[in-house]
């Protein structure tokens, strides 16, 4: 277990700009009762993927607000990681091909991680599967546990979810992405939204200068619509059924795609992925597939800005933060109806939603002919991030959360 | 400029969600669960849910009408209970009434229909509330605008709407201060008449700043 220690800090009065000063006023009046009081977020990352990303601009903010608060990392080989990712994907609702071993070696790490770590926190928030067992460590009822759950829960393998049970009803509380992830458990369940910082780097304004840069970079014409999908080349976010879709679309608009994702050369299954989309795109100069770094937020950043429609075309998700950003730049989304994206699109008023190949190339074609349209579901979509998909509402409902255990 | 002997105390107001066991898949369990759910969750999904969307002035109106032209596809139904509107109730019991009686009579005209699956289900949550003095007060009318000015949504919200339910009677916080403590019955009484559905809440500050600026002038 490791203790991060975050490089950069953006001050809390810098989001007034953005939310207006009231909104900050009320993070510190709400935090003023937990001054000088303690948490802790214990996780498997310190970089990479959303939960890091959250932890890193929430827990700096935290502490601004004079609570006493670290962010410990647990440390497991790569045995480890592969039980929990073959984990994650069972509790998703995908195959598991159970092997005895898996068991011993999830508790194994997290019994060497407990012993490394003092737990010692009023309100001590574990996020996710991977550091479950540690609540091993509570030995009595002193200070607040809280489970955060990042996945969907809806459908899990129940001989991983019965086996991580165990471990989840000794807390006091969770936190789950959407009420439909959520599981029947003996103590209150808690709704929060996964969030995006509008000041990173992914989501900040960017200069037009910047932006026709990136394009240009990457050989996009700049005056013809651009539909984009932002994702990890995974089956799940069916970047084949986004090209599908595409070529319906195309029949009517001179429009281009653009598929940009990172991760795939560490990944032996997104190489699959990434081969499949690149045959499929075979021979169409229209079809922009880029392969970028697993950090690359100013290019992601350009091209959701870029983009005329912004797709998120899963067949599985999460929450889909990449429709909150792109909700964020205003942009027309046009998105599946699985995991927590009916909740960042509501359909006809922040975006489009979709059940099919065909039925999300029929919503493009509607918002490419009606623009208007279009741009007032921007503006809407930009509106509803701003009051619930935004790392101050984060911490707000953290504060609440903390409020309310230590009244209770 | 007149100064009231009893101050407006602004406050900071913050919820989290919880999330209920109830769930409906069909026109009938959503009545049954509005006959059994409990009250902070009939407030979440109308009074929290029309704070939470109140950028969408055109066609959302509160969570149960939302579900039910999305994904029931009852567009009649989602009408009629997307007019009702949480300014003429003063108790939760009023609205869970009507709420209940709307779904009901739907449901005993088409029975068929009350038995179809929707596309999503509907899940029952609740909030949980906390309140916290903003640390800021107003006895003047200047002092008043200043704060109002300051305030989060959230906090507009809860004084300006929600309140209602708190104080039991047709007005608001700041339209009852404005009377009882400054005199001001007539910006009282149109603070109290801006409609919350057709205007964003920052349309409906902008307005109420409005009011208040003339009042300032004729003094």
């Amino acid at each position: 277990m490791t203790e991060v220690q975050v490089a950069s800090r953006v001050p809390l009065d810098d989001y007034a700009s953005l939310l207006g000063t009231g909104e900050i006023d009320e993070l510190r009046a709400l935090a003023k009762p937990l001054r000088g009081r303690s948490a802790q977020m214990v996780n498997s990352t310190a970089v990479g993927g959303g939960v890091a990303e959250i932890l890193n601009r929430l827990v700096p903010l935290t502490e601004e607000l004079d609570i006493k608060i670290r962010w410990d990392v647990m440390t497991g080989g790569n045995d480890f990681f592969e039980v929990t990712k073959a984990f994650h994907n069972a509790l998703h609702g995908g195959p598991y091909h159970s092997r005895s071993e898996d068991f011993d070696i999830f508790l194994a790490y997290n019994e060497q991680n407990r012993a490394r770590m003092a737990f010692d926190a009023e309100f001590t928030v574990i996020h996710d599967p991977q550091p479950a067992a540690l609540v091993d460590a509570r030995n009595d009822r002193s200070g607040h546990w809280i489970w955060r759950c990042h996945i969907d829960l809806s459908h899990p393998n129940s001989e991983v979810w019965n086996f991580l049970e165990r471990f989840v009803s000794r807390y006091d509380g969770a936190i789950f992405s959407s009420p439909e992830f959520s599981r029947q458990l003996p103590f209150p369940q808690y709704l929060f939204y996964p969030s995006i910082d509008p000041l990173s780097e992914k989501n900040r304004d960017l200069d037009p200068e910047f932006i026709a840069l990136v394009l240009s970079r990457f050989q996009i014409d700049p005056l013809r619509p651009i539909l984009t999908q932002i994702s990890r080349f995974d089956r799940l976010k069916d970047p084949v059924g986004v090209i599908r879709a595409y070529r319906i679309v195309k029949r009517y608009f001179d429009c281009q795609l653009v598929l940009a994702g990172g991760g795939a050369a560490d990944d032996p299954e997104g190489a699959g992925v990434l081969n499949d989309v690149r045959r499929e795109a075979h021979g169409d100069p229209d079809i922009y597939v880029l392969e970028l770094p697993t950090w690359a937020p100013l290019e992601v950043n350009a091209l959701q800005r870029a983009s005329t429609i912004v797709i998120q075309k899963s067949l599985r998700e999460g929450f889909g933060l990449t429709v909150a950003e792109a909700l964020w730049k205003k942009k027309p989304v046009v998105a599946s109806a699985v995991g927590g994206i009916p909740v960042q699109v509501i359909h006809k008023h922040t975006g489009m939603l979709a059940h099919s190949i065909e039925g999300t190339a029929y919503q493009i074609r509607f918002l490419l002919s009606h623009p208007e349209i279009a741009a007032k579901l921007g503006e809407n979509g930009h509106q509803h991030v701003k009051e619930n998909f935004l790392i101050t509402q984060n911490l707000k409902n953290y504060l609440v959360l903390f409020l309310t255990l230590a009244g209770s | 400029m007149k100064t009231a002997e009893t101050p407006f105390d602004f406050y900071a107001v913050a919820h989290v969600t919880r999330i209920g066991n109830q769930v409906a898949g069909t026109l009938a369990e959503l009545l049954a669960g509005l006959e059994h759910c409990s009250d902070a969750s009939i407030f979440h999904h109308t009074y929290q849910t029309l704070g939470t969307h109140h950028f969408l002035t055109e066609g959302f109106s509160n969570d149960f009408a939302q579900w039910v032209l999305a994904s029931a596809n009852r567009s009649e139904l989602a009408e009629q209970l997307a007019v009702l509107d949480i300014r003429d109730y003063l108790s939760i019991a009023g609205l869970r009434s009507d709420l209940r009686r709307v779904v009901a009579d739907y449901c005993a005209a088409q029975p068929e229909l009350a038995r179809q699956t929707a596309l999503e289900r509907f899940y029952f949550c609740e909030d949980v509330e906390v309140l916290v003095p903003l640390g800021f007060t107003a006895r003047t009318l200047e002092e008043f605008r200043h704060g109002l000015e300051r305030l989060s949504h959230a906090s507009f919200y809860f004084h300006f709407i929600s309140s209602r339910l708190r104080l039991h009677l047709q007005t608001n916080d700041f339209s009852l201060w404005l009377m009882t403590s400054l005199g001001l019955d007539t910006l009282a009484n149109s603070i109290n008449r801006i409609d919350i559905y057709t205007n964003t809440l920052d349309s409906a500050r902008a307005k109420m700043l409005r009011l208040i600026d003339r009042e300032r002038r004729k003094a």
